[in-house]
């Protein structure tokens, strides 16, 4: 099922929640709505459920203007935080809800009810726990099963509000491939909402960046991680360094060094240059460009180190990435050049 | 770690993280026995003085007989109006945000904190034939005060607030989100109230339902007044252990006390059960 969101807009007592949004979401695809908290990620997924009514806009499933339609008739299978599982019923009984609170003429008869539960069950991995009550299940199998009840209704869309933020972190890497595979075998169209960029990014066919109840970016993992369109998403998305330089004559200055970049094409004028710490390149002669400063702190992460430099007059810091093993000389100064780098002028266009 | 290592097949209480146990059961223990225990024991001295005979005399006595039926009958129906409307009027408090919701919240209250022979001589200011409502059903030939009805009245007013604050606080922990769940699975407003918020309720309600009636049958100050006493009609068990007090006839009050001593415990254990029951299997209060 294709989904269109058109112009939404959702404002709780005149609070803003949601900007204007538009946003096309195609059949089968897995997206993530990434975003830190608060910049309206929740807000997005209950209106398309509609659990929220729009302020403004529309949301369309296929060509059907679905605004209008009550969250029960909107055949969307939605998973909460916090796994929301009806605790007085059993497992069975949790992921038969949606099938027997249909109207007699449509709910499937008891057997068969029984055996879609059973399937369902070892679709989400958990077989023989139907018997079992909410309470007797660890969180990640609570969230299995929630799945569970939300695809038994055989869902047009599957939502999902982050569904793994409650569990920890062994568990979560393990259900976040299971979720692949499920969505990979049952192909239905899934948005899910994360502050967890690595999880977006590994899980997502395309993410959508939000901030302050704006989108900012959608697009792939390479997209959004190597061609971020704002500095936002820059320093959202994985570690990242912000220098304000000045771009004149050609070159990039910071103060009156220049940093040996290539700005060919650049307009004249102040700018903030972008870079992470690993796309460095460690300068060794005696600098005639490029940064440079004494190392102010370092740390060990994983198989590298990261350096912590006080660059220029006002001791701006940034941070790279050096191999281990790497030798500060006597002086304690490194000198490097960006080697990739966005450059985003401060009414918010940008270039490389 | 020395406590886990003691694993010695049957064992009182897991050890807990908790410490104190020991101590504050013992202290449990003596506390339940002075306070309830010893004057509970004392009941029991004193009908036995009877003998078996004396107290099944007593006990068969059609006039006691008749009382019992009325005390508990009448605080059944009261506790059963009560978790019906009290259920709602938490539901009210908790739900929906309007102007004097506080004040409502405060009312609930205030038969707690009348003294309940106020509560008895309003109510029958209120239903007496004479009284404010009453002589609007007089002339149908409706009689609430002096009968059967208006010890129901009676009880449902003191019953309330048990039903009411011991629900509220579990429907408000009962999230959102899982109504919203039933929602999205397509159930409507009747199945998720019936299926869903019911059903977790049930336990809390209860609880509300052992609580109102046990105060009901206990209760006294306020049905008086408007029971109008008649008896083998509208006379309540408590009232005739008064009575038999006045007559100095101590055994014979005594036997009535334990008579419904007997019965309140009988139903109170059921629920009880019932309830602890519903919380193994349910996981509710951990
Ligand atoms: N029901 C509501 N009433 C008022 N404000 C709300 C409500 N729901 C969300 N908001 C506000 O809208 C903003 C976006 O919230 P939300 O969509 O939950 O963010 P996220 O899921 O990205 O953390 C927040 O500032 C939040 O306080
Ligand atoms: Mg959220």
């Amino acid at each position: 099922m294709e989904l269109r969101i058109d112009k939404v807009r959702k404002e709780f007592d005149r609070f803003p929640a949601l900007h204007e949004t538009s946003l096309d979401i195609r059949s089968g695809e897995l997206i993530a709505l990434l975003g830190p908290s608060g910049s309206g990620k929740t807000t997005l997924l209950r209106l398309i459920a509609g659990l929220e009514q729009p302020t403004d806009g529309a949301i369309f499933f296929g060509d059907e203007d679905a605004s209008h339609r009550s969250v029960q008739d909107r055949n969307v299978g939605f998973v909460f935080q916090h796994y929301a599982l009806f605790r007085h019923m059993t497992v069975l009984d949790n992921i038969a809800f949606g099938l027997n609170v249909r109207p007699a003429a449509i709910r499937p008869p008891k057997r068969e009810i029984e055996r879609r539960v059973l399937e369902l069950l070892d679709l989400v991995q958990l077989p023989g726990l139907e018997k079992r009550y909410p309470n007797q299940l660890s969180g990640g199998q609570r969230q299995r099963v929630a799945l569970a009840r939300a695809l038994a209704i055989e869902p047009r869309v599957l939502l999902l509000d982050e569904p793994f933020g409650a569990l920890d972190a062994q568990v979560r890497k393990g259900l976040r491939k299971w979720l692949r595979e499920i969505h990979d075998q049952t192909g239905h169209t899934t948005v899910f909402v994360t502050h967890d960029q690595e999880e977006a990014l590994e899980l997502a066919d395309r993410v959508v960046v939000m901030s302050q109840g704006r989108i900012e970016q959608v697009g792939t993992a390479d997209d959004i991680y190597d061609r971020p369109t704002s500095p936002f998403v820059f320093s959202f998305i994985g570690e990242s360094n912000a220098l304000p330089i000045r771009i004149e004559t050609g070159q990039a200055w910071l103060a009156d060094r220049p940093l040996g970049i290539d700005v060919s094409g650049e307009a004249d004028g102040p700018a903030t240059l972008y870079f992470r710490p690993q796309d460095i390149e460690i300068l060794t002669d005696p600098p005639g460009g490029g940064l440079a400063g004494p190392v102010a702190a370092q740390r060990r992460v994983a198989g590298t180190r990261h350096l912590e430099l006080e660059i220029g007059g006002d001791r701006t810091r940034v941070e790279i990435e050096v191999p281990a093993d790497y030798p500060i000389g006597e002086t304690g100064r490194v000198a490097f050049k960006p080697k990739r780098w966005r450059l985003y002028r401060n009414d918010g266009a940008s270039g490389n | 770690m020395a406590l886990s290592a003691t694993a010695s097949g049957w064992r009182f209480k897991q050890p807990s993280v908790i410490p104190g146990f020991g101590l504050t059961l013992g202290f449990t223990l003596t506390y339940l026995t002075l306070i309830v225990l010893i004057p509970l024991a004392g009941l029991g001295v004193r009908s036995a003085a009877l003998g078996w005979s004396g107290i099944w005399t007593i006990a068969t006595d059609p006039r006691v007989v008749q009382a019992l039926r009325v005390s508990f009958s009448t605080s059944l129906i009261a506790a059963l109006i009560n978790a019906v409307f009290g259920v709602i009027v938490a539901w009210v408090l908790v739900r929906y945000r309007f102007p004097g919701r506080r004040i409502l919240d405060a009312i609930v209250d205030l038969p707690f904190a009348l003294p309940t022979a106020v509560a008895g001589i309003a109510l029958t200011a209120l239903y007496a034939p004479n009284g404010w409502i009453g002589q609007y059903l007089a002339p149908y030939g409706i009689r609430l005060a002096y009968t059967p009805t208006g010890i129901v009245i009676a009880l449902i007013f003191i019953g309330l607030p048990f039903m009411v604050r011991t629900v509220q606080p579990v429907m408000e922990e009962i999230s959102r989100e899982v109504e919203e769940a039933a929602a999205t699975l397509g159930a409507n407003r009747f199945q998720t109230i019936s299926r869903i918020i019911l059903p977790g309720l049930a336990p809390a309600i209860l609880t509300g339902f052992a609580l109102a009636f046990g105060r009901a049958v206990g209760e006294y100050g306020s049905v008086i007044f408007i029971a109008g006493n008649i008896p083998y009609v509208s006379e309540i068990a408590p009232l005739l252990i008064v009575i038999r007090l006045e007559e100095y006839n101590y055994a014979g009050a005594t036997t009535i006390a334990l008579i419904m001593l007997i019965f309140s415990f009988a139903v109170l254990l059921a629920i009880n059960l019932i309830q602890a029951w519903s919380r193994r299997r349910f996981g509710y209060g951990n």
